[in-house]
């Protein structure tokens, strides 16, 4: 099994990564908006607290 | 209870009957949706009568639920419906007054002008037949069910288009055999099946429907 | 307090106390998400032999059968909390059923695209109108109208029972919807997808199967709950307890 025989999956190539590479891009954009609004929710509730501080 | 039917039909009906252009608004709808197929495919009578039952049914679904908003806004709107709920009648019963008067208005007018569209359509005398009564047991489920949705979304915005995504999904089952009826009739088979099954949607959903609905409003309201 | 006891339980209801432990149980899931899915797809891609007649287009069957599993059960589960938060009036209840449906969602749309990409090479068609596939396409608009009813509605208690009343009544529909499209099918004749062919899966693909679905279900436990926490982080922005747990898990 080398590598090249591996990417082409019996030239099916386009289907079976075309398949992966929609599942992990989906899963990792889910992630990534999940961080980003966990980021962004943090910021301003320091903000809030500063601001409640003062 | 009869008493109290009686009296919110008569309500209903005479509200109604007061802006008759609304009444007729869902029926034209239905019309001009239907007379656009042949304009965007061609008047090809052979093609026509072959997706005719499909589009007719599925311009009564959009029809049906476009008229759906009325059906508890402007109660909504005035209080009225607030009233209804705290009545002490049982709520399910007062939203199944709504539900028929609603039909009549609305679903009913499609069932006796669909013979025309038919006939627009190339559809032949059996077929038609056929139709009119799949659209009279079905269009009262589509009623039944879109009270559901249009309980659910009283007041939200974006109201119309978020109740068709809601209620669209749900009409699929009706859509399948009232279409599916008709277009075994026109291949020369028989539609028992069909309207075995379109009558259990009426039945299961006389029984489910103004339930749901009035939890709905509940939800809604509270 | 030990795990197994109900106390915990039901202080774990609480969103206060839930907010810190999935915090901890997020890298968790998250671990043994990739953990899992690694194995499998050794299982699948490596150790599995080449398909006599479907070729390695048949390795898409590892994601595609997992995320179709997960678009059901998931629409279950999200319709359980949502009922347990309208009976039981738990508020982390109505939170889960509305972190879990963006995930539910997704898993749908995958099982479809997936489904399309293997159907192409297979039967030579990216789509047909059969029960299976019908079915999962409403399902997936059973959940945008899911999540489109609850963003819709500005009072949360109001949207959270909304969308529980919604869940309920198409679940009731999936079945009668699934058996209709088949009804239906039988008398238009279409082309036959056969799927009898499951029958004869080398152990190897079945274990890549059965390993993604639960990475995929550890995956969907670390997303809820990330969810959840950023719901909690939402609403009770102003709390006390919110800014001091966040400064201490920095």
């Amino acid at each position: 099994m080398n590598l090249p025989s591996f990417l082409d999956m019996g030239h099916y190539a386009p289907y079976v990564w075309g398949s992966y590479g929609v599942v992990v891009g989906f899963m990792l954009i889910e992630v990534v908006l999940l961080v980003t609004k966990k980021r962004s929710l943090t910021k301003s509730i320091a903000r809030l607290a500063r601001l409640n501080r003062e | 209870m009869i008493s109290v039917l009686r009296w919110l039909v008569w309500r209903e009906f005479t509200l109604a009957l007061r802006r008759k252009a609304e009444i007729l608004t869902t029926l034209l709808f239905f019309v001009i949706v239907v007379s656009l197929f042949p304009l965007g495919i061609g008047p090809e009578i052979n093609t026509l009568r072959e997706i005719a039952p499909g589009v007719l049914w599925v311009a009564a679904l959009l029809a049906s639920m476009l008229s759906l908003n009325r059906l508890f806004a402007d109660d909504f709107i005035d209080g009225t419906l607030e009233q209804l709920i705290i009545s002490s009648q049982p709520l399910a019963l007062l939203v199944f007054g709504k539900i028929v008067t609603h039909w009549s208005l609305t679903g009913l007018p499609l069932v006796l002008i669909s013979p025309i569209l038919g006939m627009q359509l190339g559809m032949d005398g059996d077929s038609i037949v056929v139709l009119m009564l799949t659209l009279l047991v079905g269009t009262p489920v589509l009623s039944l069910i879109g009270a559901v949705g249009a309980g659910l979304t009283l007041g939200v915005r974006g109201g119309g288009v978020l109740l068709s995504l809601i209620i669209l999904p749900l009409y699929v089952p009706v859509l399948i055999f009232g279409a599916g009826a008709v277009e075994s009739v026109q291949a020369g088979l028989g539609a028992e099946a069909h309207f075995s099954l379109l009558g259990a949607f009426l039945i299961g959903s006389l029984i489910l429907a103004p339930v749901g609905a009035a939890a709905a409003l509940r939800i809604s309201l509270d | 307090m030990s795990v197994l006891s109900k106390a915990f339980w039901l202080k774990l209801s609480s969103p206060k106390t839930f907010f810190p432990f999935a915090g901890k149980a997020v890298p968790v899931f998250a671990i043994i998400t990739l953990f899992l899915a690694t194995i499998s797809l050794y299982y699948g891609f490596i150790l599995a032999p080449t398909d006599y007649q479907m070729g390695d287009s048949y390795r898409i069957m590892i994601v595609h059968v997992p995320a179709a599993w997960m678009s059901m059960w998931l629409y279950l589960v999200m319709c359980a909390y949502a009922i347990i938060g309208m009976v039981w009036r738990t508020r982390l209840s109505d939170m889960m059923a509305g972190a879990i449906a963006p995930t539910g969602a997704m898993f749908t749309f995958l099982a479809l695209w997936t489904g399309a990409l293997w159907g192409k090479p297979t039967w030579g068609t990216y789509w047909v109108w059969d029960a299976r596939l019908t079915s999962e396409l409403i399902l997936l608009f059973l959940f945008f109208g899911f999540i489109a009813l609850r963003a819709a509605i500005d009072d949360e208690k109001r949207a959270a029972r909304a969308s529980a009343l919604l869940a309920c009544v198409g679940i009731i529909n999936v079945p009668i919807i699934y058996f209709s499209v088949k009804w239906w099918n039988t008398l238009h004749q279409p082309m036959t997808v056969d799927t009898s062919g499951k029958a004869t899966l080398p152990t190897e693909m079945l274990t890549a199967m059965l390993l993604m679905t639960f990475a995929f279900w550890a995956y969907t436990f670390a997303v809820s709950f990330m969810r959840v926490r950023n719901q909690i982080l939402e609403k009770e922005k102003n709390s006390a307890w919110v800014a001091e747990t966040l400064g201490g898990e920095k």
